[in-house]
């Protein structure tokens, strides 16, 4: 009896510890694949960065050196006096967009957001859908037309003529008044009764709850205008005027095959992001997640 | 006193009760809505009728009504339009056979990945994401970088392979090869978090049931996870044939130039850039007004029978 016991246990420890085993494996794999990916995924950054950093003499070696022999800064620097190619200037444009766009896309979709969430009027539900109906529309409708109606306003190589279209979009909307949606209506209504208005009870009660939401939209709203490309070039023809992606455009036909200046240029419009995505991550994570999935 | 009671009562009125009528939600949409009126609304109306019209911004009194012309040049292969429509469309279409695949294999791979329980992960799916935050003229550069003939990174370790590389960013088809494999560094993160997502509403007690019949990991990654992201993969395929659909950017820089294989006919234009040439380039609005709209309604004529044919088929 006793030995057979015994050897069911043993049986069952050694069992156990097969399975430990495989799991072991199972996750030596797993980690060995995810790190071979992230390789490939942060491969073209390292080499941006790498070539940057590197003087000319060593962008096209007989040896691939990942890591500069000599760092040096000077392709920043010829870029960065280069009139002719004003990156610096180019940067705070971008930023002055990015963060102008953000601001009025913030104010404007909340407010309207909280009317559609919550307030009784008439021709609410037509007028949403209206919106909403745009949401399936291919942008491309819009290009030509709008670029005749920002040049008849006097709005070309205008910052407010890049950025007023943007504002039109009904996604922010869409999404801040689902988010509104959620929050118990008891709330506004004891500020209501204790007297406050509805723009009071929306900027005191709302909008602080609301802080998730908005950060999330304020990141995706400053990424996308950070990142446009096609519409900016369109509209800011000025040199002195472009952000950052035409500005790498424009600074691809001054240093053709410059493949350093290139790169810091490259660089520079790639680091804030960056950084930004690295600080952010979770919350842009999490928008994207949710607003694909609501998307269906 | 009187005011307070004044007060309350109006806000008990309210503009969230109904009855009696309220400037307040007006003045709350009203901001997005002149806007909207101005960006969204009035455009769909006015590209339609610049549409019908030789039309050069520049211009303005040369402005003659044509009709359905501007379409109808896009359907007569005698006019100039015709042939580089069609080469700009195909080559699109191409784009989206050559990209949509990967799109969708590739994120679900990372995305089952990065749906096994193990430290650390949420670090992998930060980088796997994070080239989706950089703009298509950062990523397009680099990319055009490594890929260049002369000292590209890629060529230099074909080359230590034994492998004579071809000239990637001047022939075909190996310029399509460039202009996929940047878009699915660029745009793989933005489906794998989606997938993911779904991934992990899938309730583990379906796995375990599957497991104690006996199921194998990939007959339940067949019998079960896949059939239960249906709605979630027709929704990405869906979003990756239009996002494939406006290609622009990548072969804009990848070619350096206006004279390379993506511009005015060549081989690697896309419709986007065709549209932009031919609005911005060549100043016939009129004509890149009727190419948007022709576009436009086969994107949504695409995704439509996208939904149709592989949302309700149970």
């Amino acid at each position: 009896m006793a030995t057979v016991s015994s050897e069911g246990r043993l049986t069952e420890r050694e069992a156990r510890l097969g399975i430990r085993n495989r799991r072991l494996l199972q996750r030596i794999v797993v980690y060995a694949l995810l790190v071979l990916i992230a390789l490939i995924v942060l491969m073209p950054l390292i080499w941006m960065l790498s070539t940057s950093l590197k003087p000319k003499s060593q962008w096209f070696s007989r040896q691939i050196y990942w890591i500069p022999r000599t760092i040096t800064l000077e392709n920043y620097t010829r870029i960065l006096n280069n009139p002719t190619v004003p990156i610096g200037r180019w940067f705070v444009n971008s930023i002055l967009v990015g963060v102008v766009a953000t601001a009025l896309t913030l104010v404007i979709d909340a407010l309207a957001a909280y009317a559609y969430a919550r307030m009784e009027f008439r021709g609410r539900k037509l007028i949403f859908a209206l919106l909403l109906s745009t949401l399936f529309m291919p942008g491309v409708m819009f290009l030509v037309p709008n670029f005749l109606t920002i040049f008849r306003l006097g709005l070309l190589n205008n910052y407010a003529g890049v950025i007023l279209p943007g504002l039109a979009g009904v996604f922010g909307v869409f999404f801040l008044r689902q988010f509104f949606e959620t929050i118990p209506r008891e709330l506004e209504e004891a500020a209501q009764i204790d007297g406050a208005s509805s723009l009071q009870t929306f900027t005191r009660v709302v909008l602080p709850l609301a802080a998730p939401a908005m950060a999330t939209l304020g990141i995706i709203t400053f990424l996308a205008s950070w990142n446009d490309f096609l519409w900016p070039l369109l509209i800011l023809k000025d040199r002195a005027l472009q952000t950052l992606p035409p500005g790498l455009r424009t600074l691809q036909g001054a240093y053709t095959s410059e493949y350093g200046q290139m790169m810091a240029g490259a660089a520079i419009a790639a680091v804030p992001v960056l950084i930004l995505y690295i600080a952010l991550q979770r919350y842009i994570v999490q928008s994207v997640a949710t607003t694909g999935l609501a998307g269906q | 006193m009187a005011t307070t009671v004044e007060r309350r009562d109006a806000a008990a009125r309210g503009a969230t009760r109904k009855g009696k009528f309220s400037w307040t939600p007006y003045l709350f949409i009203l901001p997005h809505l002149i806007l909207f009126v101005l960006f969204l609304g009035y455009p769909f109306f006015s590209g339609l009728y610049i549409s019908l019209f030789d039309y050069d911004y520049l211009r303005p009194e040369a402005t003659t009504f044509v009709g359905l012309q501007n379409y109808l040049n896009l359907f007569s292969p005698g006019s100039s339009q015709y042939r580089l429509f069609w080469n700009a469309l195909g080559n699109t279409v191409e784009f989206v056979i050559y990209s949509v695949p990967f799109l969708v294999v590739i994120p679900l791979f990372l995305a089952v990945l990065l749906n096994i329980k193990i430290p650390g992960r949420n670090i992998f799916r930060a980088i796997y994401f994070a080239p989706w935050s950089l703009s298509v003229a950062v990523v397009s550069v680099v990319w055009w970088w490594i890929f260049q003939s002369q000292g590209g990174l890629l060529n230099y370790y074909l080359l230590d392979l034994g492998i004579s590389p071809p000239r990637w960013l001047s022939t075909l088809p190996w310029a399509w090869v460039a202009v996929v494999v940047c878009t699915l560094w660029w745009t793989v993160g933005f489906n794998m978090i989606i997938l993911l997502a779904a991934l992990q509403d899938i309730p583990n007690y379906i796995y375990e049931a599957a497991e104690i019949d006996g199921a194998t990991g990939l007959q339940s990654f067949f019998r079960i996870t896949l059939p239960l992201l249906r709605p979630v993969l027709v929704f990405i395929v869906t979003t990756s044939i239009i996002a494939s659909f406006n290609l622009f950017g990548q072969p804009f820089f990848m070619t350096a130039g206006g004279q390379g294989i993506a511009f005015d006919g060549g081989p690697l234009e896309p419709i986007m850039l065709r549209i932009y040439r031919e609005g911005f380039a060549r100043n016939y609005q009129g004509s890149a007004a009727a190419m948007s709209f022709v576009v436009a309604a086969l994107m949504i004529g695409i995704s439509y029978i996208n939904f149709r044919v592989f949302r309700n088929r149970d």
